[in-house]
């Protein structure tokens, strides 16, 4: 394998970055709320689905004139990924942005020294 | 007044507007930089309204509000899909990918593997999916402009797939990432302006009373309460119904995997930025896709089943265009003409504005992935030298779409749609979340996962009833189908991951490994991460 096919070797700060406990902080707040959050909205979304092929008699059940249970069932999709969207938002704003902001000050302090 | 000349006189405009602005813009396209990302300067909204220019495809105005008109509540699966994806592509990519890349998809791959097997794979699956969503809205603009002309001759359709791809050419190669945003961004606030207008008269006939306008709507398809259930399409048999899960899932999945769309998070300064314009991007679909119900379901209360029903001779793709014109005044009146025009040369905005997009990721990844990273991989190559060739696969590419959409027109634009998204989840998905979750994963596990994807997306197509065996398929007079389903998704897609696992685990790459910490900080913080050009 030549040189060129190989990624190149980086920058050491990166390892002294990644060792701070700053940076553990970030990983664990981002990664604890990403993952269980795309299961849930990944199992909210088969749920429906699977709802609509195989529970065909409770999804055409009427609520309100001609508006069903499918229909309403589909319009909360809407309502879940608008929430879950604006959640995260606010999430990474308040919990996430400072420590990036933080880390990448570091970073250009020491690519500087 | 004429329906005919009002509409090519609306087309003509749009072409004019966006040739005009693709002008502007070549002038502020001088380094590789701008050419692929324009100069990473764009706004988080502008982003944001780019990329629903860049989603919101011809099979997304006339194809779901056309599923919903002709099968009721079934159609409303595309909207909800295409919807919910976006949740995939906010926390496990947008963000990530922005600090992690510069032009293409590879890049974030190539940042710690073996440049040329990672460059040259993941080069051709972003040309294969950007292929078969070509051929989709090429088909598509092919029958719009027959119809609208009112003459279904092969020749008009070849010459409009011609003029079309002429057009995508032109704004890539003039214009570049700049020109195409605008023309993304004009189109987006178009098409959105556009379904408004119509949502709202079409709810003002039913007194904005949305069970009305169903019962209304169920009354006229002549299958009563079954038209919203679900079922209608998909619930004839287990086969179907595995299909409809199938479907869900590239659908789900496939957005966050398309090369058109992952390459629009690096026209924007920052992570921040990139977050920001897929929440402004989810609003404006979001809403979008509530629309297209009202549109589906308008259309299916308002115009007879033989415009809209193919069993009975209508098209479905033409139902919002003839809702339209419904909503208008009806045929022959003045009011139904010019709305009928306008909501066409809206559709014809939206297919322009989508095939740019495409030629721009596949004619990137050709000269940034496969020239530089793999064919010179061991010259120095000019920025110069690159866009050049960015510009040549332009034309290529789109030579190459035209030449394969004359034949495809016998091809549903929803299904060529699908099997891009299906592809997109069964090669591209699994590395991107690998890459950036997985310090173990490699270049034998990113090979693997994304030919194997590929290949088994387009195969188990290749062995379904939409080649051969039934008389709807492309070859109905043969028969070689082996795979009962239309949609592959929910066999490639976790041949996928599971291709991508075992690639990893059966080799060792302990540069990969290493420079896995780079990527991480890089990718969480931002540190390091491409900055924006200011002229």
């Amino acid at each position: 394998m030549t040189e060129h096919e190989r990624a190149a070797r980086h920058d050491p700060i990166y390892d002294r970055l990644h060792a701070t406990p700053e940076f553990a902080e970030l990983r664990h707040r981002y990664r604890s709320f990403v993952i269980p959050a795309t299961v849930a909205f990944l199992a909210w979304y088969l749920l429906y689905v699977v709802l609509s092929n195989w529970a065909g008699g409770f999804m055409s059940t009427q609520v309100v004139g001609n508006i069903n249970v499918a229909l309403i069932f589909g319009l909360l999709q809407f309502v879940t990924t608008f929430a879950l969207a604006w959640y995260y938002a606010h999430y990474s704003q308040t919990k996430l942005d400072p420590l990036a902001r933080q880390l990448d000050a570091e970073y250009r302090k020491g690519g500087d020294a | 007044m004429d329906t005919q000349v009002l509409t090519t006189v609306l087309f003509l405009t749009v072409v004019a507007a966006t040739v005009a602005i693709t002008f502007w813009a070549s002038r502020q396209t001088k380094t590789a930089a701008d050419f692929y990302s324009g100069g990473r300067s764009f706004s988080g909204f502008q982003n944001g309204l780019a990329i629903g220019g860049d989603y919101m495809s011809a099979a997304s105005f006339l194809g779901i509000s056309g599923a919903i008109a002709v099968y009721g509540y079934d159609g409303f699966l595309y909207s909800i899909g295409f919807l919910v994806a976006w949740l995939v592509a906010l926390l496990l990519v947008a963000e990530m990918l922005r600090n992690a890349g510069r032009y293409t998809m590879a890049d974030q791959l190539a940042f710690r593997m073996r440049q040329r097997q990672v460059r040259s794979a993941a080069s051709i699956s972003t040309v294969v999916v950007s292929i078969f969503y070509l051929l989709a809205q090429m088909v598509g603009a092919g029958t719009l402009v027959a119809l609208l002309l009112g003459v279904d001759s092969e020749a008009v359709k070849n010459i409009t797939i011609i003029g079309v791809g002429a057009l995508m050419i032109f704004y890539v190669v003039v214009g570049g990432m700049k020109g195409t945003t605008y023309v993304q961004i004009v189109k987006a606030v178009l098409l959105m302006l556009g379904s408004a207008l119509i949502v709202v008269l079409v709810l003002a006939k039913f007194n904005f009373n949305l069970s009305e306008l169903l019962g209304s709507a169920a009354d006229n398809s002549g299958k009563g309460e079954a038209f919203l259930q679900p079922g209608l399409q998909y619930g004839a048999s287990l086969t179907s119904q595995i299909d409809f899960l199938s479907l869900g899932l590239a659908l789900v999945l496939g957005t966050a995997g398309l090369p058109h769309i992952l390459i629009r998070f690096y026209t924007v300064p920052t992570a921040q930025d990139a977050r920001k314009s897929v929440l402004w991007a989810i609003a404006l679909i979001g809403t979008f896709y509530l629309m297209t119900l009202v549109l589906g379901f308008g259309a299916a209360a308002l115009l007879d089943r033989d415009q809209v029903d193919p069993l009975e001779g209508g098209n479905q793709n033409l139902a919002s265009p003839l809702l339209a014109e419904a909503v208008g005044g009806g045929e022959g009146s003045t009011g139904g003409a010019i709305l009928l025009a306008l909501i066409a040369a809206v559709a014809f905005a939206t297919i322009l504005a989508v095939v740019a997009g495409l030629t721009l990721a596949s004619s990137s990844s050709v000269a940034h992935d496969l020239y530089k990273g793999v064919i010179k991989k061991d010259q120095p190559v000019t920025e110069k030298e690159e866009v050049r060739v960015a510009r040549i696969g332009a034309f290529v590419i789109g030579a190459i779409a035209i030449a394969l959409s004359i034949p495809a027109q016998r091809l549903n634009i929803a299904f060529l749609v699908a099997l891009a998204f299906a592809v997109a989840a069964s090669a591209n998905l699994p590395a991107i979340i690998y890459n950036m979750f997985w310090r173990r994963f490699n270049t034998r596990g990113a090979t693997w996962s994304i030919y194997g994807g590929l290949i088994s997306a387009v195969g188990l197509v290749f062995f379904s009833p939409v080649m051969s065996g039934l008389p709807t398929s492309l070859f109905p007079d043969s028969d070689w189908s082996i795979f009962p389903l239309n949609n592959p998704g929910i066999v490639s897609i976790p041949l996928g991951f599971l291709l991508g696992y075992l690639g990893t685990i059966s080799s060792r790459e302990p540069d990969a490994e290493e420079r896995y910490t780079e990527l991480e900080v890089r990718a969480l913080t931002g540190a390091g991460a491409e900055q924006a050009v200011l002229h």
